[in-house]
């Protein structure tokens, strides 16, 4: 029922666990839906330079963090701020219908992180 | 790589007898039971046989015995038929809130309908307890469906009292053992119940075949319309070949259940001892003693299910996950939460069931990654 590239980023995912002295988090979800995201960040001159996740939830959500994490490393803040859950779907080679609503939570974490972030550091574009 | 299966709750593997007892049925003895001609008469003696030793093995008479697709369309047609035979008796019907969909879905239909349905609670165990069914039961309850071994957690509840306290008030009771068939003893007399569902495929028979018990003179009727097949209660012609297995997977459990028995009892101790001692924060459900033998259910706290499941099967080891968007609603199991556990912990949840040609060697296998598989998952967790 999953694409090769979600088993893969499910069995070997990228950039899992977090970051000391993070400059920005993210958390969406909640244990009750079965799914929650965290996602750290680290950044420099308004670029995603390190990026780290961690998720409960089943292989389309873990699988969606890490894709989520591949795709924004080395992006601006801008850039990742354009990135949305179908974007992630898509670069995974889609998502079964069902597994939509536990993918929907990747994009939405990093934006959260990304919020977090500009909140702290109010001067950067 | 070599496949360990411990899914049996699922389904199980036909067994080769049961193949080899199937198989003049299709092209050589193909004859519909229902025409005049002799090769017919093949097909329905054959029918007969088989709903005599089903019939015997359930302590039950043949005439009580009819064959359906299966275990679904067994548990409707005895809720639905006899909620609707008795309408004029009362509206008012009792089940268990850990049921299978198949009854728990007809339930929730016929409330729809303007019935009024009692949804038992059952304790941290899974067990209803005879005094809620007591306490529950009202001069207008025509009907009790609790089911014998529940298929998530394997608990098994005590159903001659709970048939006994249905019947002190009129009403009838049906049983769903769809999960208790073919592993543990089952008696329609001694537990007293009117109707009874079961089906082929979880006890090394073929997909699609069933039969209901009904105790004669039982209100009860077809669900369908067709042919009058199966003494009017059940139209359509008759599945010949997947009866045939059904009766000789019966014959096969009778000859080896207290063998099965003990070994599946034996892999399941021996599996449980192990998560127990390799993997910390696990929470085994269901009830301790009484349950089906051979049937793990555990749930492994901070990871969710169905990570687990495709682990293990990426090492060739099928189980199966009570996680919720496994099954494809967002709650956790119905009957995790309904034994009170949290939903978080309820996500965690997967079961093992063993079957015959399980092996000590599967349960070291399984014991050799599940460990590595939960400490990996944990240290994605941000539950941890
Ligand atoms: C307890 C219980 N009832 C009913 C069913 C449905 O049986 P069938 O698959 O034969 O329709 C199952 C099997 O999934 C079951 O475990
Ligand atoms: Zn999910």
């Amino acid at each position: 029922m999953y694409t090769k590239k979600v088993k893969d980023h499910f069995m070997n995912p990228r950039n899992v666990g977090s970051i000391e002295n993070a400059d920005a988090q993210g958390e969406i979800g909640n244990p009750q839906c079965g799914d929650i995201m965290h996602i750290d960040i680290k950044v420099e001159n308004g670029v995603i330079v390190d990026i780290k996740f961690q998720t409960f939830g089943c292989a389309a959500a873990i699988a969606s963090s890490s894709m989520v994490t591949e795709i924004a490393k080395g992006k601006t803040l801008i850039e990742a701020e354009k990135l949305t859950n179908q974007m992630v779907a898509d670069a995974l080679g889609g998502l079964p219908p069902a597994k939509m609503h536990c993918s929907n939570l990747a994009a939405d974490a990093l934006h959260r992180a990304i919020q977090d972030y500009r909140r702290k550091h109010p001067e950067v574009e | 790589m070599k496949c360990i299966y411990l899914d049996h709750s699922a389904t199980t593997p036909v067994d080769p007898e049961v193949v080899t007892a199937m198989n003049p049925f299709f092209s050589m003895h193909y004859g519909n039971p229902s025409s005049m001609y002799s090769i017919a008469e093949i097909s329905r003696d054959a029918i007969e046989q088989s709903r005599s030793t089903i019939a015997s093995f359930i302590n039950a008479s043949p005439k009580e015995i009819y064959f359906t697709s299966g275990g679904t369309e067994s548990d409707n047609q005895a809720i639905f038929t006899t909620a609707q035979k008795q309408k004029h008796k009362g509206m008012h019907i009792i089940t268990s809130s850990i049921e299978h969909h198949a009854v728990l879905y007809a339930f929730q239909q016929l409330e729809k309908e303007g019935f009024d349905v009692t949804y038992l609670p059952v304790d941290s165990y899974g067990i209803v307890s005879p005094s809620s069914l007591q306490k529950a039961m009202r001069s207008d309850t025509t009907l009790v469906s609790i089911m014998h071994a529940n298929n998530e957690v394997g608990t098994m509840q005590d159903i001659l009292s709970l048939a006994t306290i249905a019947h002190e008030k009129g009403a009838l009771f049906h049983t769903d053992a769809v999960q208790a068939i073919g592993k543990v003893p089952v008696d329609v007399q001694l537990m007293n119940v009117d109707l009874l569902s079961s089906s082929a495929h979880k006890l090394y028979g073929p997909k699609g075949v069933g039969f209901l018990y009904a105790k004669k003179g039982t209100p009860f009727s077809s669900y369908l319309y067709g042919g009058g097949q199966e003494n009017k209660k059940r139209p359509g012609t008759e599945n010949v070949p997947g009866i045939v297995g059904f009766a000789k997977a019966i014959e096969l459990a009778q000859n080896r259940s207290l063998d099965d028995h003990q070994h599946l009892q034996n892999l399941a101790t021996f599996l449980t001892d192990g998560i127990q001692n390799l993997v910390s924060d696990v929470l085994f459900t269901g009830h301790p003693t009484q349950r089906t033998p051979g049937h793990v259910s555990v749930c492994f706290k901070y990871v969710e299910g169905e990570s687990i499941l495709l682990m293990l099967d990426s090492h060739g080891i099928c189980v199966s996950s009570g996680s919720a968007c496994t099954s494809g609603s967002l709650d956790a199991s119905h009957v995790l939460l309904a034994m009170g556990i949290d939903s978080a912990t309820a996500q965690g949840s997967i079961r093992l069931t063993m079957g015959r040609q399980n092996t000590m060697e599967d349960m070291k296998a399984v014991l050799n990654v599940l460990p590595e598989i939960i400490e990996k998952l944990r240290k994605m967790s941000p539950l941890c």
